[in-house]
């Protein structure tokens, strides 16, 4: 008898960890994929934040295929996928998070992994009523039509609250021990999660992508305002999940270091930015984006004095080294907190 | 057998362990690779994705902000 394959979308967390031994405790071979957006949360801010240092440094789509006993396969599609942060057929969520263009892109990439690898069906965590974007039962059927999967897409926590997929017409899986779950209780899921002998499981709150969290998103809305169109480089995402950003003026940003761990960070990043650096203190490293003037410079300075150790002094040397190497010397006064208006914090 | 290098310093997970991923996929099972990373994250992520993968950790060492990793590549059909 031929066995057939699957393969589960894997995000880390509960569900698709259950979805995958559901599927796999019914005799079909599963392998896992898993996406890299450059919006995920774990990993990056964890290895960056000195004060993350007792989270485990862990990622946990690895761990949960660790726990699965099955192949992972972690694909770069962060390219790719800034077509569907920019232009959402379908709109974004609460923030800037595409979720329904998401899924629909996520599945369409593991059919065709599918394809290109001889598997039968994919499989994914969702649940009916879990998340007010994306996973509605209406959204549902749209899934499975954009992405073209159709009915090879199987969820199991929810299968039976939809109709038959082709794995269950076909014989491939018993529908009856699928399940019916829906809504955003995660008692249901909690309860499988022990009847099948998982003690412990990732939780993230709040999802697992940084377009879902307000800040986050803030910044990148004020990035796309002030450059005047909606683009991006990872390298642009990957700066605004680190520091302090301050905007004085729209034709310049601050990041500013907030500690050891995020200075390391920045480092890497120094040479394509004016940066500052406070000179007779201990401070912290502040890369400075756009086109600043020699005012402007002078107020990034005194801001950057006001969040090293010389901030109680009147004066404070700060470096300023520019993209071509050079460099000059500021004697600045720190600029006193009340200064700095609430509306320049991103 | 051959011994290769992979550069993932100042990338931060996930990215070596799919840099580490696809370049393994090219090479025969026997051959060796040498990663060097930054980011401490690659200490549980390489190791873990070796041991889903079925491919051989043979060591890791650190020596200031760089680690490296030795990976033995094994395919099962190759």
């Amino acid at each position: 008898m031929t066995t057939r394959k699957a393969v589960a979308l894997i995000s880390g967390g509960l569900d698709s960890l259950l979805a995958a031994r559901v599927i796999q405790n019914q005799g079909i071979h599963v392998e896992g994929i898993n996406f890299y957006t450059g919006f995920c949360v774990e990993g990056h801010t964890h290895a960056i934040r000195k004060k993350d240092k007792a989270k485990p440094k862990r990622n946990n789509a690895l761990w949960s295929a660790e726990q699965l006993s099955m192949k992972l396969h972690i694909i770069d599609i962060s390219e790719e996928y800034k077509d569907i942060v920019i232009n959402p057929k379908h709109g974004y969520g609460a923030h800037l998070n595409p979720c329904l263009d998401c899924k629909i892109f996520m599945v369409q990439k593991a059919l065709d992994w599918a394809n290109d690898n001889g598997f039968d069906f994919i499989i994914t965590g969702e649940v009916i009523g879990q998340r007010p974007k994306s996973q509605r039962k209406e959204t549902m059927p749209i899934i499975a039509r954009e992405s073209g999967a159709d009915d090879r897409l199987l969820r199991p926590l929810c299968a039976q609250n939809l109709p038959a997929t082709l794995p269950e017409r076909e014989g491939w899986i018993n529908r009856e021990q699928l399940h019916g779950f829906s809504g955003r209780n995660r008692k249901p899921q909690i309860e499988l999660a022990s009847q099948l002998g998982f003690e412990e499981f990732a939780q993230p709150a709040g999802g697992c992508c940084f377009l879902t969290d307000e800040a986050y998103s803030k910044k990148l809305a004020d990035l796309w305002q002030f450059r005047g169109e909606k683009r991006y480089e990872l390298d642009d995402i990957m700066l605004l999940k680190i520091g302090r950003h301050i905007r004085p003026s729209p034709n310049f940003k601050m990041i500013v270091s907030r500690e050891e761990g995020e200075n390391n960070f920045l480092e890497g990043y120094r040479k394509q930015f004016l940066h500052l650096r406070t000179v007779n203190h201990n401070g912290p490293l502040t890369l400075i984006d756009g086109e600043p003037d020699a005012d402007d410079i002078e107020l990034a300075a005194r801001i950057a004095a006001r969040f090293s150790q010389g901030k109680q002094e009147t004066n404070v040397q700060v470096k300023a080294t520019f993209p071509d190497g050079q460099s000059k010397i500021l004697e600045v006064e720190p600029i006193i907190p009340t200064d700095i208006p609430q509306s320049w914090y991103i | 057998m051959s011994t290769h290098q992979l550069n993932a310093e100042n990338l931060l997970c996930p990215m070596p362990v799919i840099k580490t991923q696809d370049k393994i996929a090219g090479l025969e099972s026997g051959d060796i690779l040498e990663v060097t990373c930054t980011d401490p994250g690659v200490l549980s992520d390489i190791p873990a994705w070796c041991r889903i993968n079925g491919h051989k950790l043979l060591g890791s060492e650190q020596s200031g902000r760089i680690i490296t990793l030795s990976i033995e590549a094994i395919h099962e059909d190759k």
